[in-house]
């Protein structure tokens, strides 16, 4: 497996330290992708999803730091990166697309001159080739008329047309690994479909690693090919997409599928989770999940929280569901 | 079963110009943004009437034209066969407005941060001078907070419990009629799902009709009763919620059927819709979907099709059978 893999997340811990003790958004995280793999990482907000990919980008703010662990790039370990060496690999190595098309784009500048200005740090050409290979990467997002839209700003583009704009511009020095952080979250649904659709694409021809980030379990089950469930900094299940989305084990993300209505329902009710995440300043001794979960046993409660690898390696959970348990549970 | 709220013909049009000077200076024409066109339907009571579509189709607009929030430039709105817009008697006036209520979609900025809970709820009241003692007490109950929260600050709760305050405000002047614009869209799937049990047990407790108003199908269908579909600011399609999941018929609806992420589609290939929504300040002629549509015919670009109605579908297009 990490000898394929592109990137490689190991043991991470992000922490930060506040005036009432330290924080752990993100508690001994591991996981890897390989090349031309989606993993979908969901999770509610403040699930430490949107956390986990700011580390292994190295955009973590301040105070926010990396205490234990590694993030491996092909091998490389790039955690400890500062300054030039690690600016050198964003953007060359490692893409990001943003929620938010409109902020990730510098408004004063040309989409053309903003692509050309990334290839020419990245890559070693001319000022023509970059410019065409500008061209090429806006055709391949989807573009019409490229040659003569790359001289317009940000804002003479629709919401999608800008996040094929940002696409293109974490792809254009071709990277080894995409972080997308809740690409399609400000987008129409119809866009949003166009948005997966071309993800899927470049991912296959490129061989891309991509980590995709978003709490929309629908985008997960048609792009992702293995998904990671997070919940409050930690794993709660890791697994291919259609085994975890299918046949959970970890009781919380069986309660996430339960809690999204779906039209073979109908109008029943819908099965809800009582409370809310817990805040990370509150997180209860136990399985962070316990105190919201019906499966719940004293070992949960009292026993440090179960991690992935001290489990079965799928749900970091002491008591999972069995496969064929879900519909009992539902019924 | 009588209809509560009438929408007829109703339009609304909003002035997004430049300033006149600029206007001179660059000969610019006015521009004119068409947000909500020519929009008939009815809402029976006791039901949940569910408008869905994209950014920019209106729905919003729609929801504050019903409330009173904006004044419609053409056309009626009638709640109990009151016209807020033209009706002179403020007793009248007065007795609607408290039967119809209102929840927004993001509940961080529709609380004011600086009064109590216990003055949030109680307002709708209290502004028309009602007895609000304990009020708020019994509302946050029933919507599932306890009673000493009454004394608590809004940042004190998190997004799915000032949803819920929300919820026991627009309850307490004990409406009829609450318009939800997108309630949900805000909050996590797990306490989504505790916020859509709870209007759904609330509407069956106070015979409360609903508007909803939402982007997500799969909301819209666990809710509604009868859905209308938005598409630039037309009503495209209607029908009773089994009969359009089951067989929708416009064009449009399907493309947005089709496109929506299903759970159970893992590594679906979909062929994803063409183009996007245009821009509404020049629509384009005839029916507002021909460029996209793959069914368009020449007339489609002439003329504008009218609502028809198919079984129990009202549908606005000229191919639809």
């Amino acid at each position: 497996m990490s000898n394929t893999s592109v990137l490689s997340v190991r043991d991470l811990v992000v922490e930060i330290p506040t005036r009432h003790g330290i924080l752990r958004p993100v508690d001994h995280v591991s996981y890897d992708i390989a090349a031309g793999e989606i993993l979908g990482v969901v999770g509610e907000s403040g699930a430490g999803k949107s956390m986990t990919g700011n580390a292994v980008i190295g955009l973590l703010d301040p105070p926010a730091r990396i205490t234990s662990g590694q993030v491996l790039l092909s091998g490389q370990p790039v955690h400890s990166l500062k300054g030039e060496a690690l600016r050198r690999l964003r953007g060359k190595r490692m893409g990001m697309i943003f929620q938010d098309p409109l902020t990730s784009l510098n408004p004063l500048l040309t989409i053309g001159d903003q692509l050309t200005e990334t290839i020419l740090e990245h890559l070693d050409v001319s000022q023509s080739e970059a410019r065409r290979r500008a061209i090429a990467a806006l055709d391949e997002v989807g573009i019409p008329a490229a040659r003569q839209r790359i001289g317009s700003y940000p804002h003479e583009f629709s919401g999608g047309m800008r996040q094929r704009v940002v696409i293109a511009l974490a792809l254009c020095a071709e990277p080894d690994l995409v972080i997308a952080d809740e690409p399609t979250t400000a987008l129409d649904v119809s866009v949003q479909a166009q948005i997966i659709v071309l993800l899927k694409r470049l991912c296959r021809e490129r061989g891309v690693a991509v980590m995709l980030v978003t709490h929309d379990m629908g985008v997960i089950a048609e792009a992702a090919d293995r998904v990671a469930v997070m919940y409050a900094g930690r794993l709660a299940e890791l697994g291919p997409v259609r085994e975890v989305l299918g046949r959970a084990r970890h009781p919380y993300t069986a309660g996430l599928m339960a809690s999204t209505p779906l039209a073979s329902q109908g109008r029943a009710r819908l099965r809800q989770i009582p409370g809310a995440m817990p805040r990370l300043d509150a997180l209860p001794p136990g399985c962070a999940f316990a105190p919201r979960c019906e499966r719940a046993q004293a070992r949960c409660r009292e026993e440090p929280g179960p991690m992935l690898d001290t489990c079965d390696g799928r749900a970091a959970c002491w008591f999972p569901l069995e496969t064929g348990e879900k519909e009992e549970a539902e019924a | 079963m009588s209809a509560i709220i009438k929408v007829e013909n109703l339009t609304r049009i909003f002035d997004v110009s430049k300033p006149w000077l600029n206007r001179v200076i660059e000969r610019q024409p006015r521009a004119l943004l068409t947000a909500v066109s020519e929009v008939s339907f009815e809402v029976p009571e006791n039901s949940v009437y569910a408008l869905v579509g994209e950014s920019g189709s209106g729905k919003s607009t729609i929801g504050k034209i019903i409330v009173g929030l904006v004044p419609p430039t053409k056309g009626r709105v009638e709640i109990e066969g009151v016209d807020l817009a033209s009706e002179t008697d403020k007793a009248r006036i007065d007795a609607v407005r408290a039967d119809i209520q209102m929840i927004f979609q993001d509940p961080y900025a529709s609380l004011n941060p600086r009064w109590r809970v216990r003055d949030i709820i109680a307002e709708p009241v209290a502004a028309r001078g009602g007895k609000t003692e304990g009020l708020a007490e019994r509302l946050l109950e029933q919507v599932g907070l306890s009673a000493q929260d009454a004394g608590k600050y809004p940042h004190e709760f998190s997004g799915g419990q000032r949803q819920r305050i929300c919820i026991a405000r627009a309850l307490s002047s004990e409406p009829k009629i609450i318009v939800c614009d997108e309630p949900t869209s805000a909050l996590d799937v797990s306490v989504q799902s505790q916020v859509l049990n709870l209007m759904s047990d609330l509407r069956e407790e106070f015979g409360l009709t609903y508007l909803f108003i939402s982007h997500d199908l799969t909301v819209v269908h666990h809710m509604a009763d009868v859905i209308g579909v938005l598409y630039l600011g037309r009503l495209v399609e209607e029908a009773p919620r089994d009969v359009l999941f089951s067989n929708p018929k416009h064009p449009y609806t399907r493309m947005l059927f089709d496109a929506a992420p299903r759970m159970d589609a893992y590594g679906r290939e979909v062929d994803p819709p063409k183009g996007e929504i245009p821009d509404a300040i020049n629509p384009p002629s005839g029916c507002a979907f021909h460029p996209r549509c793959p069914l368009a015919v020449a007339r489609c670009s002439s003329e504008r099709p009218d609502m028809r109605r198919i079984g129990e579908t009202r549908v606005a297009c000229h191919l639809a059978q």
